[in-house]
């Protein structure tokens, strides 16, 4: 008998479809691996059995009856930075203990309009601001493959959960790296979709310039079957952008013949996991034999990067975050008067690396260091962006490693929020950009943890790197190993 | 000693829904009704523009002679307080959507221009709520859209002060931007204000005085404040920079030792909003779309209607009001009837009752109506003020108030004459008075037949009648 947990998105549409399962049979089959399974990964901060088996149930009703489309009945799992009508929404925060979110964000209504289940919420670094897992209020989450290591952050849990096949997908949430980096240190297919691509009205905003939610999946089909589902432009979003959604995931069968694909020597740097650099020179080797043209290019900015970003997104967030002050929702201390009680709520609801950013942000934007920072790291972020337009004329996709190393053991690198930071320097560049990037699994180090080669493609050129990840992935196997027995 | 002072005078936009969610924009609502996820600043929930503030905020740039800039932002301001759902301010800080400007004012025949600075929008902020030891927020007027209009310095006392909020306020309900209802809160102002020696080229440090919400307030504060300041400068004593609470009740100024000038709002451009990109054509077609302005319209009232200058002065200086005499004009096709109606009897029970045209009941077309039967001599005028006033009360169609009441005309001379003849006999002394040649006489014999008649006779063939008989 198969284990429906072990199912892809895509193959559980054809399951549903051809009667051989029904949606409350995947869904108790996720919640029985969960049970087996979650103690040691700790994945999920939320589950209504109850709700997602009627869900499942009405999906299956609608499906019997002829109604419903190719995905209703699929289930899946929300990184809980979403808001789903009469859920929790904690954002991994003390903060928000007590929020019942009283809507539901833009791509949870148009996952439910196609039937998709959610069958729960996933963990995460607290208000997404993490490479770990490690700054949850909840705990961390662990790393399928070897459970003493991080699973990658700050989308962990949806990463970690697909990758022990305790969810079929997920969604997370990328500012600087936040799906590409989990997806790669557990093994997944992450897929951050250019700014714009998809709405973000219902995400719980970190950094409002940088993020955008996508897909964490098995497969890269699967990845390009659920951008399908969420991508549009959103009259709610006023920076959700009027791009062409049909036909997305179309170029999957094309291959990559012909094709030019770009080695960016900057990149590759000193001080890099040898293995890491090594797997990501394999798979380019992979594609040149697949017949892509693999051209040199350069993108001199990006060792201002990572200061960039820390600047705009941290400058965002202590702006972003100003709202969670105990006066209409979520916990709240009380004070003598609101300042007080805002402080005291804050002090205690907040984690530390979040009051470090809070803290990082309201310094660069106060007056007499404005243009220093925050003004400066925007014109940098112009130059950032031109290297990639620059680059894009000699190639049609980029590729490089998702991260400088694979996944490092819980603690270790806690102590030191700078050496945190710079594991960010290869993901940033295409939030700060605005383009399109993919995580997908290029094999493993010597210590068993899995590589991620990242696929880069211009703005809205998201079936570019669509099409080059699944004809890299097609052609590999390493998308059909898995974490945990 | 003179004095210089600006106003940031905010102005609440007559939109049907708030500045950046769907929330309805009235006034008068209970607590906490018109509130959404956008305006309660619920994680994960977005703003997006109102086109219709957009809309009234370029058309106020371009009633104020203002340079509509093509390309503005919004820009977050940063302060922790309870009457801010997100603890951040939308507003637009150094792209605002209108720069320049000027609104000229009429004190003693003389004309002064007021110079604008800028106009920008923002949204505005919720109302706390104080009960006994308790606080609550409502968040109702929270998000609504609030335009803040940024003068120079350029006025020297309250009387200019006044002058321009009242020329200001006409301009923004010619245009159809505010109500300006001072009631509801649609106007408040924050005053800045200071002092020189005359011949000195440099402004003194200014005060600010915030939070006005009336135009007399303002009048009086300016008063106090610009004595205060001078008082305290021939005193010897220093003015220094510092926001002032005027109170109402004891009538000065006092400060109000905050910190407020030590604020970083550490302004930065709204991420989740779009720059606002104007093209020439938008610009163009709302300008087309504007109103006509109270002097133009005075203007045309005088060649259209042929009422006099002054008059039109008066009607066109309120909208509702130049609206109901057009109204009334038009339908009944004797302007100058209709001028006088609206400027005497109309005006003094508007202000007997303290009510506006808005709000009474009587119609144009009533009006019009009981003036054609005026025309038509169905009534005299004392009969025709004995309609209007119950027009005025709870409107209805003129014709069947004159039948009720009976007070048709009686122009019949057959019928009058024995009434003459009768005054004749029994006023015997007024009647010689007359033939000796005192006018004043014959007014007293008419009134006396219109006394007899109960005001139904025609005085028109009543005087010709005892013209003839005593000629
Ligand atoms: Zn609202």
């Amino acid at each position: 008998m198969t284990d429906h947990s072990r199912l892809t998105f895509e193959g559980a549409a054809d399951l549903l479809a051809s009667g051989g399962a029904t949606s409350a049979d995947l869904v108790r089959a996720l919640f029985n691996r969960i049970d087996a399974v979650d103690k040691t990964v700790c994945a999920y901060t939320w589950l209504d059995r109850e709700q997602a088996v009627r869900d499942a149930e009405a999906a299956d009703t609608l499906r019997a009856s002829g109604g419903g489309g190719r995905y209703t009945g699929v289930p899946i799992a929300v990184k809980d930075v979403l808001n789903v009508k009469d859920q929790p929404c904690t954002c991994g925060s003390r903060i928000l203990e007590g929020y019942t979110a009283p809507y539901d964000a833009t791509v949870i209504r148009r996952l439910k309009d196609a039937g998709v289940v959610i069958c729960g919420r996933v963990n995460m670094d607290e208000f997404a601001m993490g490479s770990s897992n490690e700054n949850s209020a909840f705990g961390p989450v662990r790393n399928p493959w070897q459970p003493d290591h991080v699973p990658g952050g700050s989308s962990g849990g949806s990463a970690a959960a697909v990758a022990a096949d305790e969810a079929i997908a997920a969604l997370g949430s990328d500012t600087g790296g936040s799906i590409r980096q989990p997806a790669s240190f557990c093994g997944c297919v992450g897929l951050k979709p250019s700014y714009g691509r998809v709405s973000r009205y219902g995400l719980t905003a970190y950094a409002s310039s940088l993020d955008q939610i996508g897909p964490i999946t098995k497969t890269v089909r699967d990845a390009a079957a659920l951008l399908g589902l969420i991508a549009g432009h959103d009259s709610a979003d006023s920076t959700s952008v009027q791009a062409e959604t049909a036909g997305i995931g179309d170029d999957l069968g094309k291959g990559i013949k012909g094709m030019k694909l770009g080695l960016p020597r900057e990149y590759f740097i000193d001080g890099m996991d040898p293995d890491v650099e090594a797997r990501v020179r394999d798979a380019v080797e992979v594609c040149r034999g697949l017949g892509a043209e693999i051209v040199d290019v350069s993108l001199p900015r990006t060792k201002y990067a990572v200061g960039t970003y820390y600047i705009i997104a941290t400058a965002e967030a202590s702006a972003n975050l100003a709202r969670f002050d105990g006066v209409r929702y979520g916990a709240r201390v009380e004070g003598d008067d609101p300042i007080s009680m805002y402080g005291a709520t804050r002090a205690a609801g907040f984690g530390s690396e979040v009051k470090r950013r809070i803290i990082l942000g309201t310094y660069v934007l106060s007056s007499g260091y404005y243009d220093a920072y925050y003004l400066r790291a925007q014109k940098v972020r112009t130059l950032i962006r031109e290297d990639f337009d620059h680059a894009f004329q000699s190639c049609d996709a980029i590729l490089t490693p998702v991260a400088p190393t694979a996944a490092y053991r819980l603690g270790e690198n806690t102590d030191d929020p700078l050496k945190m930071y710079l594991g960010d320097i290869f993901t940033v560049t295409a939030n700060l950009a605005g383009i399109c990037g993919l995580s997908v699994p290029c094999g493993f180090t010597s210590a068993h943890l899995p590589v991620g080669l990242q696929i880069l493609g211009p703005a809205f050129r998201e079936n570019t790197i669509l099409r080059v990840g699944h004809t890299y992935e097609q052609a590999t196997d390493w998308h059909t190993r898995r974490a945990m027995p | 000693m003179i004095a210089s002072v600006g106003l940031e005078v905010h102005v609440q936009l007559r939109t049907n829904s708030k500045m950046f969610c769907g929330c309805e924009n009235r006034f008068g609502h209970d607590p906490n009704v018109q509130v959404c996820p956008v305006c309660l600043g619920y994680p994960g929930a977005l703003p997006v523009i109102n086109g219709k503030a957009i809309e009234l905020t370029v058309k106020t740039g371009l009633l104020l002679g203002c340079t509509i800039n093509h390309r503005s932002k919004f820009d977050r301001k940063n302060y922790f307080y309870p009457d801010q759902a997100k603890n951040y301010q939308v507003s637009q800080y150094d792209q605002p959507l209108c720069s320049g400007g000027h609104v000229d004012i009429v004190l003693d025949g003389e004309t002064k221009r007021i110079g604008i600075t800028r106009i920008h929008l923002e949204e505005d902020v919720a109302k706390n709520i104080h009960f006994g030891d308790a606080s609550g927020i409502d968040f109702n007027r929270g998000g609504t859209p609030l335009m803040e209009i940024v003068t120079e310095p350029d006025m020297s006392n309250a009387d200019e002060a006044f002058a321009f909020l009242s020329a200001l306020k006409q301009i923004l309900q010619y245009g159809g931007v505010s109500d300006c209802n001072l009631e509801q809160g649609n106007i408040r102002c924050d005053i800045n204000a200071s002092v020189r020696p005359s011949g000195s080229d440099t402004l003194g440090v200014k005060t600010e005085i915030k939070n006005m919400n009336t135009f007399k307030g303002v009048h009086r504060a300016l008063k106090y404040e610009i004595q205060r300041q001078i008082r305290d400068i021939e005193k010897g004593r220093e003015i220094i920079q510092e926001t002032r609470r005027w109170d109402d009740e004891t009538g000065v100024t006092a400060s109000m030792r905050t910190k407020e000038y030590a604020h970083d709002y550490r302004y930065f451009p709204e991420p989740d909003l779009l720059p606002v990109e104007l093209t020439d054509a938008q610009i163009e077609a709302w300008k087309e779309g504007l109103p006509e302005m109270p002097a133009d319209r005075r203007d045309r009232m005088v060649r259209d209607y042929g009422i006099p200058e002054y008059d039109a002065g008066v009607l066109a200086a309120d909208r509702a009001v130049a609206d109901f005499f057009e109204a009334t004009a038009r339908a009944c096709g004797n302007g100058k009837a209709a001028s006088n109606w609206v400027m005497t009897d109309m005006m003094r029970c508007l202000s007997e009752r303290e009510t506006d045209i808005a709000s009474i009941r009587m119609a144009p077309e009533q009006l019009a109506a009981l003036i054609g039967l005026v025309d038509k001599k169905v009534i005299n005028m004392p009969a025709a003020r004995e309609v209007f006033s119950i027009l005025f009360e709870q409107g209805g169609d003129p014709e069947t108030i004159v039948k009720d009441k009976g007070l048709v005309q009686v122009s019949d001379e057959g019928a009058i004459e024995g009434m003459v003849d009768q005054v004749i006999g029994e006023h015997a002394k007024s009647v010689e008075d007359y033939k000796a040649g005192k006018q004043a006489a014959l007014q007293f014999l008419i009134g006396q037949v219109m006394r007899i008649s109960k005001g139904k006779a025609n005085p028109q063939v009543v005087r010709e009648l005892f013209m003839r008989k005593l000629g």
